[in-house]
Formats: structure tokens, sequence, C-alpha cells
């Protein structure tokens, strides 16, 4: 039932959607889930939304309004700083006020309920030859700036203070990822539709740094597993006709539980338990004073 | 004897605050200088200062030259604020300090391998490295950040209260650790610290900071009665009792 996988145009143009938007999602989402921002993450598809339907109302392409208004978003958050980066309920209000404005856009805008679905959960199978063509562009552009700006990222998002004396501008390197962000999400957003932007984005990147403690290690397996969540989620919805997006996070879900199991290299151990209490006092060893 | 830190006529104001007003002092290179006073006195500001961090009026000079952010003679050891990221292996902490500010990408190479060894190896810490940050203990974690400040061979190391929730034991480790390191490698050590008592036996020069002055010289000499009461403006009782020493006021402050 499966041999008429790669004989319709869609369905090759899915695969290759969902390849140049997992490969993005995998890397970004990695650094993303380091930096523990993934809520602004899932606070800029839902913003993004807005951008969506607000392009659709003036009549441009929906993939435009989505990626110019996520950008626009994901520096203004980056700007502000971690003030608002980090505060779950600026960004939850910001959240759900965008998805409240696009409401009010298709409202405006009823001829698509259609649209709205795609939106919000994506359709991996709509996906025609201009739209692969500026997804493929856009993975390109943000896997070109992740790796420009990979090396100061990692050391601010590890150690800020120290990255900061040792000449890291920490702002710049905030805004500019959120950038990326922003740029992965509104991919993502393509596939899986913007109420699902997690499933590639964090739940790879989790999945993988259970996996491994190693950096190049876990960045390629959260690429890997982004792909193959994808991949699998379309071949599984090509069998079934059930929703791919449905698939992915069940995929996506699946790989998250898989890596607790007992026996991989993720899971805890539990620590030895500490010693009841601190050891004998030492003496001093020097009489500089007396 | 050159020297390493240079302050003339050093003031920082910090929100309307005074930290350091009019502050001129020289700590001699090679120097084992334990940074103390109250919560709040400036230790970490003056640390910050150093690296160029913290507006300043006056001259803060390193070797002979201005401090400016981001000088390679200074290894940094922050206050750990945020927590690491705790499923990442010591080694990949360590090696992201390497060449950390430059742009790009950084790909595996030799060099950098042997650097990350290198500093590893000073402080005894290569097994560590292999194993999760989350499963180290604290000790073990300071342990890999002090390798990291040796990265690129610093003159000057600015250690910020490396001794924070760290047990009696672990504490003496750590600054025998420091010693060792500072010894060998003959570079200059501010060590900041709560309690004066773990640091006795390393300390060449202690570095009293309160009221907007610093006080700068061999323990003998600054953790007196009269001094410290001079330096605070209100008296201040030294109590030395079997090896150790007491700074007392009417609330306890070192």
């Amino acid at each position: 039932m499966l041999t008429g996988l790669f004989s319709y145009g869609f369905m090759i143009n899915a695969f290759l959607a969902a390849m140049a938007v997992a490969l993005v999602a995998g890397p970004v989402g990695y650094v993303l889930v380091l930096r523990q921002q993934s809520f602004a993450g899932h606070a800029l598809s839902h913003v993004g939304f807005t951008g969506a339907t607000g392009a659709v109302l003036l009549g441009l392409p929906p993939l435009w309004g989505l990626v110019a208004v996520t950008l626009l978003a994901g520096l203004a958050m980056g700007l502000l700083g971690e003030r608002v980066a980090g505060r779950d309920v600026a960004i939850g209000l910001v959240l759900a006020g965008a998805l409240g404005l696009g409401l009010l856009f298709l409202h405006f805008f009823t001829a698509y309920a259609a649209q709205a679905t795609a939106l919000l959960f994506g359709n991996v199978f709509g996906v025609d030859r201009a739209t692969l063509l500026t997804l493929a562009g856009l993975g390109a552009l943000t896997l070109a700036g992740l790796a420009a700006i990979a090396r100061p990222l990692l050391f601010a998002s590890l150690q800020p203070e120290l990255a900061e004396a040792r000449g890291v501008r920490l702002r710049l390197v905030s805004v500019l990822f959120l950038g990326l962000v922003a740029l992965a999400t509104a991919g993502c957003a393509q596939i899986v539709g913007v109420l699902l932007v997690f499933t590639l984005m964090v739940g790879p990147a989790a999945t993988a740094q259970r996996l491994s403690p190693r950096l190049g290690v876990g960045v390629a397996l959260s690429a890997g597993l982004a792909l193959s969540e994808a991949w699998g989620g379309i071949v599984c919805a090509y069998a079934t006709d059930w929703p791919a997006s449905f698939w992915i996070t069940t995929l996506s879900g699946a790989g998250y539980l898989l890596s607790f199991l007992p026996g991989l290299p993720g899971p805890r151990r539990e620590r030895p338990p500490r010693r009841p209490g601190p050891g004998p006092l030492p003496a001093p060893s020097g009489g500089s004073s007396s | 004897m050159s020297e390493a830190v240079r302050f003339d006529d050093v003031g920082i104001v910090q929100g309307g605050r005074t930290i350091l007003s009019q502050v001129a002092l020289r700590i001699a290179d090679g120097a084992f200088v334990g940074v103390l006073g109250g919560n709040g006195a400036g230790k970490t500001t003056l640390m910050r200062a150093i690296l160029g961090l913290v507006p300043v009026t006056g001259r803060i000079s390193l070797f002979g030259r201005p401090a400016t952010r981001g000088n390679p003679l200074v290894g940094y050891m922050p206050q750990r604020r945020a927590p690491l990221a705790a499923r990442l292996s010591g080694r990949t902490l360590v090696a992201a300090a390497l060449d950390g500010q430059r742009w790009g990408i950084a790909l595996p190479s030799a060099q950098a391998s042997r650097e990350v060894d290198r500093v590893l190896e000073q402080v005894g810490a290569q097994a560590l490295a292999a194993r999760k940050l989350d499963e180290l203990s604290g000790g073990e974690r300071q342990r890999l950040l002090l390798a990291q400040t040796l990265l690129g061979d610093p003159k000057l190391l600015l250690l910020d209260e490396p001794l924070i929730s760290l047990d009696p034991k672990r504490q003496a480790e750590m600054v025998a650790l420091v010693r060792d390191v500072q010894q060998a490698r003959g570079i200059a050590v501010l060590f900041s610290a709560h309690e004066l008592n773990p640091l006795l036996g390393a300390l060449d020069q202690v570095l009293y900071l309160g009221n907007g002055q610093a006080a700068l010289g061999s323990v003998d000499a600054v953790i007196t009665s009269e001094s410290l009461s001079r330096l605070y403006a209100a008296p201040i009782e030294v109590v030395r009792s079997n090896g150790r020493i007491f700074v007392m006021s009417d609330t306890r402050i070192a």
C-alpha cells in the first residue's frame, strides 16, 4: 500500500519540504532548549499566525506574512532582553493576544476556513513548488546564520557572565539567535502548523539532549530525529489517511518518552546518597595569624 | 616586581550607590590576594571593573596597560547565578570558552583539543570532564570552572566566590588547588570569599572592601581592630583564636 509513496508530485514536495524544515529545526531547537527559551519559540509561532492571517487579508501569500511578523517579533523579543524573553506571563499574554488578533483577521476574511486549519495545524501535502523553494531558501539562510554565530551563541548560552567578560555581546547574540528561531519557526509552521511547532523545534532537541552529553553528536541527533519524525509522519499519514501533523507529534512525543527507557545512555542514574554530614573541620594550614 | 593590577584614584558608582571612592592600590604580579568584605561591599563589582565591564572614574591598569574588556591576560570565574546546562559533558562546557568570543563555528581541531586537555590536566579534572554536569558535585564543577579560567595562559585570575556552597573539606581542597596552580604558573590571583579562615594559609595579601574604601596588605596588617574600624568608620573587633580569625561588629561582618 506504500508503493505509490513517491508517485505523486505532492508527496515528493512533502518529503522535500519536511526535510528543508526539519534539518533547520533540529539544530536551532537544540540551542533553544539549551537556553531554556522553548516557550519563547512557542510564542513566536503564535505571533506568526497573526502575520499569516494578516497577509491573507491583504492578498499576500500567508508564508510571507508569517515570516515577516515572526522575524519582527523575534528581534523585538531579543532587543527587550532577558526581562521579556524569560518571563512566562508576558510571553503568554503576547501569545494569546496574537492568536486573538489572528482570529479577528480570519473573521474579516471568511472565505477560507481551510486556510485557518492549515495555518494552525499545518498542511504538508499542500506545499507547492514555489513554497518549497521558499522553505529551502529560508532553511539555507537560517543554517548559515546559525553557523555564523555558533561559537559566541554557545558560549553565551552556557556561561553568560564569562562570555560577557570575554567580549561577547550578549544582547546582539540574543537578538540574532531569536531572529533565527523566528525563521525556523516560520518554516515549521508550514509543515505542522503554528500550534504544533513545538513538536519539531523542541521534541527532537530535548530527546537528543537526553541521549548525548556531547554537543556535536547532540546537534546531529536532533536534526536526524526531526527529519525521521517528519518523514515518518508523512509515511504514516499516507498509509492511514490521518493528518500528517498528528503522526509527527505522535512520533516526536514517542521519541522523547523512549529516551527515558533504561539502558539508553540518557536516563540519569540515581546518585548515591550524600554523606550524612560534612567532614571534620580542617585545621588551618598556616599560622600567619597569631 | 611588576604590577598585575593598579588602581589610580578609582571610583565606582552603581545605581546611585558609591561602591569605591578614590581608591589607589597595587597588586604585585604573582600575588595571591583574598578579596573580603560584607555582602554588597563590592567584591563582584571590583572584579567586573577589572574586567572592563563596569564604568569607573580614575584609571585601572593591568600589567601596565589600561583595563579593557576581553583582555586575554585575565581568567575569570564568575559567581554562578544561572544553573549550568545539566545534560552536557564537562568537557563541552570548558571547550565552549576557548575562543568563544569569536564569530563562526568551532570545528573540531587537534590544537583546540590539546589546549582543553592541558587546562584540565592542570587542575586534575580529566576524568571529570567526560561526565555530565548534573552528575558532578559542587566541588567538581568548581574544578572544571577553574580549568576554564586557565585557557589561553592568563597572568591574572579573578575568582568570584569559588567556595560558595562547598562544605569545609571541599573548601580547603579548592583553596589548596588554586594555590598550587597559582604557584606552578607564577600568576596573580584575586580570590573573593565570605570567610577569611579557609584562605588563611594560602594568602599573600588581603584586600578588604567596605564603606567605599579598600585596605590592602598582609593579613596581620589589615585584619586588625584598628585597621577595620578605620575602614568601616565604626567599631570593629578582631579576635584571634587558635589560628583562626573572627571579625565582629554589632552584627558579624566576616
